[in-house]
Protein backbone atom coordinates (compact mmCIF):
# COMPACT_ATOMS: atom_id res chain seq x y z
CA UNK A 1 0.00 0.00 0.00
CA UNK A 2 2.87 2.53 0.75
CA UNK A 3 4.17 2.06 -2.48
CA UNK A 4 1.04 3.33 -4.33
CA UNK A 5 0.97 5.83 -1.92
CA UNK A 6 4.59 6.51 -3.16
CA UNK A 7 4.44 6.39 -6.32
CA UNK A 8 0.58 7.81 -6.97
CA UNK A 9 -0.13 10.17 -4.40
CA UNK A 10 -0.01 13.70 -6.47
CA UNK A 11 -2.37 11.53 -8.82
CA UNK A 12 -5.08 10.47 -6.07
CA UNK A 13 -4.63 14.28 -4.81
CA UNK A 14 -4.71 16.44 -7.88
CA UNK A 15 -5.53 14.13 -10.85
CA UNK A 16 -3.30 14.85 -14.01
CA UNK A 17 -3.15 19.17 -12.62
CA UNK A 18 -1.17 21.17 -13.15
CA UNK A 19 -0.38 19.36 -16.84
CA UNK A 20 -4.22 18.51 -17.16
CA UNK A 21 -7.82 18.85 -15.86
CA UNK A 22 -8.07 19.34 -12.01
CA UNK A 23 -9.20 15.53 -10.56
CA UNK A 24 -8.47 13.34 -7.61
CA UNK A 25 -9.56 14.67 -4.01
CA UNK A 26 -9.15 17.89 -4.91
CA UNK A 27 -11.83 17.72 -7.87
CA UNK A 28 -14.37 15.49 -4.96
CA UNK A 29 -13.90 18.40 -2.49
CA UNK A 30 -14.97 20.98 -4.71
CA UNK A 31 -17.80 19.16 -6.68
CA UNK A 32 -18.89 17.86 -2.75
CA UNK A 33 -18.92 21.65 -1.42
CA UNK A 34 -20.32 23.40 -4.74
CA UNK A 35 -23.05 21.07 -4.45
CA UNK A 36 -23.96 21.71 -1.13
CA UNK A 37 -23.68 24.87 -1.82
CA UNK A 38 -25.91 25.33 -4.37
CA UNK A 39 -28.50 22.38 -3.52
CA UNK A 40 -29.54 24.59 -0.30
CA UNK A 41 -31.03 27.65 -2.31
CA UNK A 42 -32.46 25.48 -4.81
CA UNK A 43 -34.16 23.13 -2.32
CA UNK A 44 -35.27 26.50 -0.56
CA UNK A 45 -37.14 27.41 -3.94
CA UNK A 46 -38.32 24.03 -4.71
CA UNK A 47 -39.97 23.82 -0.50
CA UNK A 48 -41.39 27.30 -1.23
CA UNK A 49 -42.89 26.22 -4.45
CA UNK A 50 -44.26 22.75 -3.45
CA UNK A 51 -46.44 25.57 -1.05
CA UNK A 52 -47.15 28.13 -3.42
CA UNK A 53 -50.56 28.90 -3.97
CA UNK A 54 -50.57 28.90 -7.56
CA UNK A 55 -51.28 25.34 -8.67
CA UNK A 56 -49.33 25.79 -12.06
CA UNK A 57 -45.85 26.17 -10.46
CA UNK A 58 -47.18 23.91 -7.23
CA UNK A 59 -48.01 20.68 -9.01
CA UNK A 60 -44.62 20.06 -11.47
CA UNK A 61 -42.78 20.93 -8.32
CA UNK A 62 -44.70 18.10 -6.67
CA UNK A 63 -44.02 16.32 -9.79
CA UNK A 64 -40.02 16.38 -10.20
CA UNK A 65 -40.06 15.93 -6.40
CA UNK A 66 -41.87 12.80 -6.72
CA UNK A 67 -39.88 11.56 -9.52
CA UNK A 68 -36.63 12.45 -8.42
CA UNK A 69 -37.50 10.73 -4.45
CA UNK A 70 -37.97 7.45 -6.15
CA UNK A 71 -35.47 7.68 -8.31
CA UNK A 72 -31.66 6.22 -8.14
CA UNK A 73 -29.56 8.65 -8.14
CA UNK A 74 -27.85 7.33 -10.83
CA UNK A 75 -31.32 7.89 -13.23
CA UNK A 76 -30.66 11.30 -12.26
CA UNK A 77 -27.50 11.54 -14.13
CA UNK A 78 -28.10 9.88 -16.60
CA UNK A 79 -31.19 11.86 -17.54
CA UNK A 80 -28.68 14.88 -16.73
CA UNK A 81 -26.10 13.63 -19.04
CA UNK A 82 -28.74 13.30 -21.45
CA UNK A 83 -29.86 16.85 -21.09
CA UNK A 84 -26.78 18.79 -20.49
CA UNK A 85 -25.97 20.97 -23.54
CA UNK A 86 -22.80 19.79 -25.14
CA UNK A 87 -22.21 16.62 -22.48
CA UNK A 88 -20.39 14.56 -24.95
CA UNK A 89 -17.65 16.70 -25.30
CA UNK A 90 -14.39 16.42 -23.77
CA UNK A 91 -13.22 18.89 -20.77
CA UNK A 92 -15.16 19.52 -17.51
CA UNK A 93 -18.87 18.81 -19.08
CA UNK A 94 -18.84 15.94 -16.93
CA UNK A 95 -18.47 18.46 -13.55
CA UNK A 96 -21.56 20.56 -14.88
CA UNK A 97 -23.39 17.08 -15.45
CA UNK A 98 -22.59 15.70 -12.29
CA UNK A 99 -23.16 18.89 -10.20
CA UNK A 100 -26.14 19.52 -12.08
CA UNK A 101 -27.13 16.36 -10.95
CA UNK A 102 -26.09 16.34 -7.29
CA UNK A 103 -28.30 19.85 -7.03
CA UNK A 104 -31.32 18.32 -8.36
CA UNK A 105 -30.98 14.99 -5.94
CA UNK A 106 -30.21 16.91 -2.97
CA UNK A 107 -32.62 19.91 -3.61
CA UNK A 108 -35.24 17.43 -4.20
CA UNK A 109 -34.70 15.87 -0.77
CA UNK A 110 -34.25 19.23 0.94
CA UNK A 111 -37.69 20.56 -0.50
CA UNK A 112 -39.26 18.14 1.81
CA UNK A 113 -37.30 19.32 4.65
CA UNK A 114 -37.76 22.95 4.03
CA UNK A 115 -41.58 22.12 3.46
CA UNK A 116 -41.91 20.34 6.44
CA UNK A 117 -40.67 23.04 8.23
CA UNK A 118 -42.65 25.48 6.58
CA UNK A 119 -45.27 23.31 7.23
CA UNK A 120 -44.62 22.99 11.43
CA UNK A 121 -44.74 27.17 11.83
CA UNK A 122 -47.81 28.30 12.83
CA UNK A 123 -50.13 30.04 10.43
CA UNK A 124 -50.12 32.85 12.50
CA UNK A 125 -46.70 33.56 11.66
CA UNK A 126 -46.97 34.81 8.21
CA UNK A 127 -50.53 36.41 9.24
CA UNK A 128 -48.95 38.61 11.70
CA UNK A 129 -46.21 39.75 9.68
CA UNK A 130 -48.64 40.07 6.50
CA UNK A 131 -51.08 42.23 9.17
CA UNK A 132 -47.53 44.13 9.94
CA UNK A 133 -47.81 45.37 6.52
CA UNK A 134 -45.34 43.01 4.71
CA UNK A 135 -45.98 41.30 1.20
CA UNK A 136 -45.99 38.04 0.72
CA UNK A 137 -42.08 37.62 -0.39
CA UNK A 138 -40.99 39.95 2.64
CA UNK A 139 -42.93 37.84 5.16
CA UNK A 140 -41.10 34.59 3.54
CA UNK A 141 -37.70 36.47 3.77
CA UNK A 142 -37.39 37.78 7.05
CA UNK A 143 -40.42 36.18 8.96
CA UNK A 144 -40.88 32.33 7.96
CA UNK A 145 -38.00 30.68 6.31
CA UNK A 146 -35.76 32.08 9.18
CA UNK A 147 -37.73 30.16 11.29
CA UNK A 148 -38.06 27.33 9.23
CA UNK A 149 -34.47 27.17 7.87
CA UNK A 150 -32.62 27.45 11.49
CA UNK A 151 -32.75 23.74 11.64
CA UNK A 152 -31.71 22.98 8.25
CA UNK A 153 -28.48 25.53 8.37
CA UNK A 154 -26.47 23.92 11.04
CA UNK A 155 -26.96 20.61 9.44
CA UNK A 156 -24.81 21.51 6.08
CA UNK A 157 -21.71 19.49 7.10
CA UNK A 158 -23.89 16.41 7.48
CA UNK A 159 -25.14 17.30 4.39
CA UNK A 160 -21.07 17.60 2.56
CA UNK A 161 -20.94 14.09 3.97
CA UNK A 162 -24.10 12.68 2.11
CA UNK A 163 -23.16 15.08 -1.11
CA UNK A 164 -19.02 13.86 -1.07
CA UNK A 165 -20.45 10.30 -1.02
CA UNK A 166 -22.31 10.66 -3.96
CA UNK A 167 -19.73 12.38 -5.58
CA UNK A 168 -18.07 8.58 -6.50
CA UNK A 169 -20.94 8.50 -8.89
CA UNK A 170 -18.88 10.66 -11.37
CA UNK A 171 -16.59 7.91 -12.02
CA UNK A 172 -19.66 5.92 -14.03
CA UNK A 173 -19.81 9.09 -16.64
CA UNK A 174 -16.05 9.53 -16.70
CA UNK A 175 -15.88 12.53 -14.32
CA UNK A 176 -11.64 12.18 -13.03
CA UNK A 177 -13.04 12.50 -9.28
CA UNK A 178 -11.31 10.24 -6.70
CA UNK A 179 -12.79 7.05 -7.31
CA UNK A 180 -12.23 7.46 -10.67
CA UNK A 181 -8.31 8.19 -10.33
CA UNK A 182 -8.61 5.05 -8.25
CA UNK A 183 -9.68 3.11 -10.72
CA UNK A 184 -6.91 4.40 -13.23
CA UNK A 185 -4.45 3.31 -10.93
CA UNK A 186 -5.65 0.21 -10.20
CA UNK A 187 -5.68 -0.73 -14.18
CA UNK A 188 -2.27 0.42 -14.28
CA UNK A 189 -1.05 -1.81 -11.71
CA UNK A 190 -3.17 -4.82 -12.16
CA UNK A 191 -2.04 -6.97 -9.44
CA UNK A 192 -2.31 -4.05 -6.85
CA UNK A 193 -6.50 -3.98 -6.02
CA UNK A 194 -6.69 -4.20 -2.73
CA UNK A 195 -4.01 -1.91 -1.59
CA UNK A 196 -5.55 0.26 -4.14
CA UNK A 197 -8.89 -0.15 -3.19
CA UNK A 198 -7.81 -0.42 0.93
CA UNK A 199 -6.36 3.00 0.60
CA UNK A 200 -8.95 5.04 -1.00
CA UNK A 201 -11.66 3.87 1.17
CA UNK A 202 -9.43 4.56 4.37
CA UNK A 203 -8.99 8.23 2.75
CA UNK A 204 -12.69 8.31 2.32
CA UNK A 205 -13.39 7.09 6.00
CA UNK A 206 -11.38 10.05 7.09
CA UNK A 207 -12.61 12.51 5.21
CA UNK A 208 -16.03 11.45 5.84
CA UNK A 209 -15.74 10.40 9.30
CA UNK A 210 -14.04 13.22 10.30
CA UNK A 211 -16.77 15.83 8.97
CA UNK A 212 -19.68 13.96 10.71
CA UNK A 213 -17.61 14.04 13.76
CA UNK A 214 -17.07 17.68 13.53
CA UNK A 215 -21.20 17.56 12.89
CA UNK A 216 -21.90 16.34 15.71
CA UNK A 217 -19.47 18.71 17.71
CA UNK A 218 -21.34 21.76 16.06
CA UNK A 219 -25.12 19.94 16.91
CA UNK A 220 -24.06 19.78 20.71
CA UNK A 221 -22.70 23.16 20.33
CA UNK A 222 -25.78 24.67 18.94
CA UNK A 223 -27.53 23.37 21.95
CA UNK A 224 -31.26 23.24 22.92
CA UNK A 225 -31.66 26.19 21.36
CA UNK A 226 -32.21 24.55 17.58
CA UNK A 227 -34.57 21.90 19.04
CA UNK A 228 -34.59 17.97 18.07
CA UNK A 229 -32.42 17.80 14.72
CA UNK A 230 -30.13 15.26 15.72
CA UNK A 231 -28.49 13.92 12.48
CA UNK A 232 -29.35 16.84 10.28
CA UNK A 233 -30.62 16.68 6.41
CA UNK A 234 -29.16 12.81 6.73
CA UNK A 235 -31.16 12.07 9.28
CA UNK A 236 -34.28 14.02 7.73
CA UNK A 237 -33.56 11.93 4.30
CA UNK A 238 -34.19 8.97 6.46
CA UNK A 239 -36.76 9.96 8.60
CA UNK A 240 -38.88 11.75 5.97
CA UNK A 241 -40.71 8.55 3.69
CA UNK A 242 -39.82 9.52 -0.18
CA UNK B 1 -48.33 -7.79 -24.55
CA UNK B 2 -50.91 -5.18 -25.53
CA UNK B 3 -48.85 -2.18 -23.24
CA UNK B 4 -45.28 -3.48 -25.50
CA UNK B 5 -47.45 -2.71 -28.58
CA UNK B 6 -47.97 0.93 -27.78
CA UNK B 7 -44.21 1.46 -26.83
CA UNK B 8 -41.20 0.43 -29.43
CA UNK B 9 -38.69 0.28 -27.11
CA UNK B 10 -40.67 -2.29 -24.94
CA UNK B 11 -41.00 -5.27 -27.72
CA UNK B 12 -38.11 -7.45 -28.88
CA UNK B 13 -35.57 -8.42 -27.06
CA UNK B 14 -35.86 -4.63 -25.34
CA UNK B 15 -38.81 -5.58 -23.00
CA UNK B 16 -36.95 -8.97 -22.19
CA UNK B 17 -33.98 -7.23 -21.21
CA UNK B 18 -35.50 -4.36 -18.79
CA UNK B 19 -37.60 -7.77 -17.57
CA UNK B 20 -34.42 -9.50 -17.14
CA UNK B 21 -32.41 -6.47 -15.62
CA UNK B 22 -36.01 -5.57 -13.41
CA UNK B 23 -36.14 -8.99 -11.81
CA UNK B 24 -32.34 -8.96 -11.11
CA UNK B 25 -33.06 -5.63 -9.22
CA UNK B 26 -35.65 -7.32 -7.54
CA UNK B 27 -33.38 -9.93 -6.29
CA UNK B 28 -30.37 -7.93 -5.56
CA UNK B 29 -33.06 -5.86 -2.67
CA UNK B 30 -34.35 -9.33 -1.17
CA UNK B 31 -31.24 -10.73 -0.73
CA UNK B 32 -29.70 -7.53 0.72
CA UNK B 33 -32.21 -7.22 2.92
CA UNK B 34 -31.74 -10.80 4.08
CA UNK B 35 -28.18 -10.14 5.13
CA UNK B 36 -28.77 -6.20 6.35
CA UNK B 37 -31.49 -6.89 8.56
CA UNK B 38 -30.27 -10.22 10.64
CA UNK B 39 -26.79 -8.29 10.41
CA UNK B 40 -28.38 -4.79 11.53
CA UNK B 41 -30.06 -6.34 14.55
CA UNK B 42 -27.20 -8.12 15.42
CA UNK B 43 -25.25 -4.94 15.38
CA UNK B 44 -27.99 -2.79 17.30
CA UNK B 45 -28.15 -5.02 20.11
CA UNK B 46 -24.33 -5.26 20.05
CA UNK B 47 -23.91 -1.51 20.36
CA UNK B 48 -26.80 -1.48 23.12
CA UNK B 49 -25.09 -4.14 25.43
CA UNK B 50 -23.63 -2.67 28.37
CA UNK B 51 -20.09 -4.92 27.85
CA UNK B 52 -17.43 -2.74 26.13
CA UNK B 53 -16.28 -5.92 24.53
CA UNK B 54 -19.81 -6.42 22.51
CA UNK B 55 -20.17 -2.43 21.96
CA UNK B 56 -16.74 -1.47 20.02
CA UNK B 57 -16.18 -3.76 17.31
CA UNK B 58 -20.25 -2.77 16.33
CA UNK B 59 -19.71 0.66 16.80
CA UNK B 60 -16.59 0.51 14.30
CA UNK B 61 -18.48 -1.66 11.93
CA UNK B 62 -21.13 1.53 11.60
CA UNK B 63 -18.79 4.25 12.29
CA UNK B 64 -16.19 2.73 9.24
CA UNK B 65 -19.10 1.16 6.14
CA UNK B 66 -21.21 4.77 6.52
CA UNK B 67 -18.52 6.62 6.35
CA UNK B 68 -17.42 4.91 2.88
CA UNK B 69 -18.87 5.35 -0.20
CA UNK B 70 -21.02 2.38 -1.24
CA UNK B 71 -19.87 2.40 -5.01
CA UNK B 72 -15.98 2.35 -3.35
CA UNK B 73 -17.28 -0.70 -1.47
CA UNK B 74 -18.76 -2.05 -4.60
CA UNK B 75 -15.55 -1.57 -6.33
CA UNK B 76 -13.37 -2.76 -3.34
CA UNK B 77 -15.61 -6.46 -3.04
CA UNK B 78 -15.46 -7.09 -6.50
CA UNK B 79 -12.00 -6.04 -7.68
CA UNK B 80 -9.69 -6.62 -4.39
CA UNK B 81 -11.32 -8.85 -1.96
CA UNK B 82 -11.40 -11.97 -4.41
CA UNK B 83 -7.17 -10.73 -4.57
CA UNK B 84 -6.67 -12.34 -0.61
CA UNK B 85 -8.40 -15.30 -1.74
CA UNK B 86 -6.39 -18.13 -3.49
CA UNK B 87 -5.60 -18.59 -6.99
CA UNK B 88 -7.99 -21.51 -8.09
CA UNK B 89 -10.76 -19.61 -5.28
CA UNK B 90 -10.60 -17.00 -6.92
CA UNK B 91 -10.96 -18.26 -10.68
CA UNK B 92 -13.45 -20.35 -9.84
CA UNK B 93 -15.44 -17.40 -8.23
CA UNK B 94 -15.10 -14.84 -11.35
CA UNK B 95 -16.43 -18.21 -13.58
CA UNK B 96 -19.31 -18.41 -12.20
CA UNK B 97 -20.10 -14.88 -12.39
CA UNK B 98 -18.99 -13.16 -8.81
CA UNK B 99 -20.80 -9.82 -9.89
CA UNK B 100 -24.29 -10.91 -8.10
CA UNK B 101 -22.90 -12.03 -5.27
CA UNK B 102 -20.38 -9.07 -4.30
CA UNK B 103 -23.36 -7.00 -5.18
CA UNK B 104 -25.73 -8.37 -2.61
CA UNK B 105 -22.63 -8.62 -0.11
CA UNK B 106 -21.36 -4.68 -0.61
CA UNK B 107 -24.87 -3.41 -0.50
CA UNK B 108 -26.20 -5.45 2.07
CA UNK B 109 -23.03 -5.20 4.43
CA UNK B 110 -23.37 -0.94 3.74
CA UNK B 111 -27.18 -1.19 4.25
CA UNK B 112 -26.59 -3.47 7.99
CA UNK B 113 -24.88 -0.37 8.93
CA UNK B 114 -28.08 1.77 8.70
CA UNK B 115 -30.39 -0.24 9.65
CA UNK B 116 -28.68 -0.63 12.89
CA UNK B 117 -28.81 3.04 13.25
CA UNK B 118 -32.17 2.95 12.84
CA UNK B 119 -32.87 -0.35 15.16
CA UNK B 120 -31.13 1.20 17.89
CA UNK B 121 -32.67 3.98 17.89
CA UNK B 122 -36.03 1.88 18.21
CA UNK B 123 -34.70 -0.12 21.15
CA UNK B 124 -34.11 3.24 22.60
CA UNK B 125 -37.47 4.59 22.53
CA UNK B 126 -38.65 1.44 24.58
CA UNK B 127 -39.24 3.08 28.07
CA UNK B 128 -37.33 2.11 31.04
CA UNK B 129 -40.43 0.72 32.84
CA UNK B 130 -40.85 -2.53 29.72
CA UNK B 131 -37.28 -3.75 31.11
CA UNK B 132 -38.27 -3.09 34.43
CA UNK B 133 -41.79 -5.15 34.31
CA UNK B 134 -39.93 -7.78 32.23
CA UNK B 135 -37.54 -8.66 34.91
CA UNK B 136 -40.13 -8.34 37.22
CA UNK B 137 -42.36 -10.86 35.92
CA UNK B 138 -38.56 -13.21 36.46
CA UNK B 139 -37.53 -12.98 32.35
CA UNK B 140 -33.77 -12.88 32.42
CA UNK B 141 -31.48 -10.67 30.26
CA UNK B 142 -32.02 -12.42 26.69
CA UNK B 143 -35.70 -13.15 27.46
CA UNK B 144 -36.89 -9.73 28.35
CA UNK B 145 -35.03 -8.38 25.10
CA UNK B 146 -36.32 -11.61 22.91
CA UNK B 147 -39.56 -11.38 23.96
CA UNK B 148 -40.63 -7.56 25.41
CA UNK B 149 -37.96 -5.25 24.06
CA UNK B 150 -37.15 -6.51 20.50
CA UNK B 151 -40.61 -7.32 19.01
CA UNK B 152 -41.50 -3.13 20.27
CA UNK B 153 -38.41 -1.44 19.54
CA UNK B 154 -38.80 -3.83 15.72
CA UNK B 155 -42.34 -2.08 15.14
CA UNK B 156 -40.74 1.03 16.12
CA UNK B 157 -38.56 1.11 13.55
CA UNK B 158 -40.60 -0.25 10.85
CA UNK B 159 -40.82 2.90 8.87
CA UNK B 160 -37.64 4.08 9.47
CA UNK B 161 -36.80 0.47 7.87
CA UNK B 162 -39.22 0.90 4.83
CA UNK B 163 -36.74 3.91 4.23
CA UNK B 164 -33.77 2.25 4.76
CA UNK B 165 -35.30 -0.40 2.09
CA UNK B 166 -36.06 2.66 -0.52
CA UNK B 167 -32.31 3.55 -0.47
CA UNK B 168 -30.99 -0.20 -0.68
CA UNK B 169 -33.33 0.17 -3.93
CA UNK B 170 -31.85 2.99 -4.91
CA UNK B 171 -28.94 1.69 -4.27
CA UNK B 172 -29.25 -1.88 -6.27
CA UNK B 173 -28.48 0.57 -9.42
CA UNK B 174 -24.75 1.30 -8.66
CA UNK B 175 -23.95 -2.76 -9.17
CA UNK B 176 -24.08 -2.04 -12.74
CA UNK B 177 -20.50 -0.53 -12.14
CA UNK B 178 -19.41 -3.69 -11.18
CA UNK B 179 -21.07 -5.35 -13.99
CA UNK B 180 -24.48 -7.25 -12.41
CA UNK B 181 -26.85 -7.11 -15.40
CA UNK B 182 -29.32 -5.15 -13.05
CA UNK B 183 -32.33 -2.81 -14.38
CA UNK B 184 -29.34 0.12 -15.05
CA UNK B 185 -27.15 -2.01 -16.82
CA UNK B 186 -29.92 -3.92 -18.90
CA UNK B 187 -31.07 -0.15 -19.51
CA UNK B 188 -27.62 0.77 -20.80
CA UNK B 189 -27.31 -2.05 -23.10
CA UNK B 190 -31.01 -0.83 -24.78
CA UNK B 191 -29.72 2.24 -25.67
CA UNK B 192 -26.25 1.81 -27.24
CA UNK B 193 -28.02 -0.67 -28.83
CA UNK B 194 -30.95 1.13 -29.70
CA UNK B 195 -30.13 4.69 -29.70
CA UNK B 196 -33.24 5.48 -27.62
CA UNK B 197 -31.42 6.87 -24.55
CA UNK B 198 -34.88 9.26 -23.66
CA UNK B 199 -37.17 6.20 -23.84
CA UNK B 200 -34.66 3.56 -22.31
CA UNK B 201 -33.88 5.95 -19.22
CA UNK B 202 -37.64 6.81 -19.05
CA UNK B 203 -38.86 2.85 -18.66
CA UNK B 204 -35.91 2.62 -16.05
CA UNK B 205 -37.35 5.50 -14.65
CA UNK B 206 -40.73 4.27 -14.58
CA UNK B 207 -39.44 0.63 -12.99
CA UNK B 208 -37.60 2.28 -10.14
CA UNK B 209 -40.35 4.74 -9.20
CA UNK B 210 -43.14 2.01 -8.92
CA UNK B 211 -41.26 -0.25 -6.61
CA UNK B 212 -40.28 3.20 -4.43
CA UNK B 213 -44.02 3.86 -4.40
CA UNK B 214 -44.82 0.42 -3.18
CA UNK B 215 -42.09 0.62 -0.44
CA UNK B 216 -43.20 4.35 0.11
CA UNK B 217 -46.81 2.75 0.66
CA UNK B 218 -45.25 0.14 3.26
CA UNK B 219 -43.72 2.47 4.72
CA UNK B 220 -46.89 4.10 5.62
CA UNK B 221 -48.75 1.47 6.56
CA UNK B 222 -45.65 0.74 9.22
CA UNK B 223 -46.44 4.08 10.49
CA UNK B 224 -49.99 3.29 11.40
CA UNK B 225 -48.95 0.07 13.00
CA UNK B 226 -46.44 1.52 15.87
CA UNK B 227 -47.26 1.08 19.03
CA UNK B 228 -48.67 4.07 20.65
CA UNK B 229 -46.02 5.57 23.17
CA UNK B 230 -44.02 5.81 20.53
CA UNK B 231 -46.06 8.13 18.26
Amino acid sequence: MSSVLHDYWAYFLVGQYPNGPLGGLALTLLLGVSAVTLALPFGVLLGLARLSPWRALRWPVMALVYVVRGSPLLMVVFWAYFFMPGSSGRGNSQFATMLAALVVFNGAYLAEIVRSGLEALPRGQLEAARSLGLGYLQAMRHVVLPQALRNVLPSLVSQLVVTIKETSLGYIIGLTEFTFIATQVDSQLITHSTAVYTLVALTYFALCGGLSLLARRLDARSGPQAGPRPGGWAQARRAVPA
Amino acid sequence: MQLAGAFPILQGKYGDWFLSGFIESLQLLGWALLLALPLGLLLAVGRSATSRLARAPATAYVQFLRNIPVMVQLLFWYFAAPQLLPAFVRAALYRHGAEFPCAVLALGLYAAAFVSEDLLSGLRAIPRAQYEAASALGMGRWQSLRRVILPQALRNSLPALASQALTLWKNTSLATVIGASELMYQTQKVETESFRGAEAFAVATVLYLAVSTLITGLGVVAERWRPVHAR
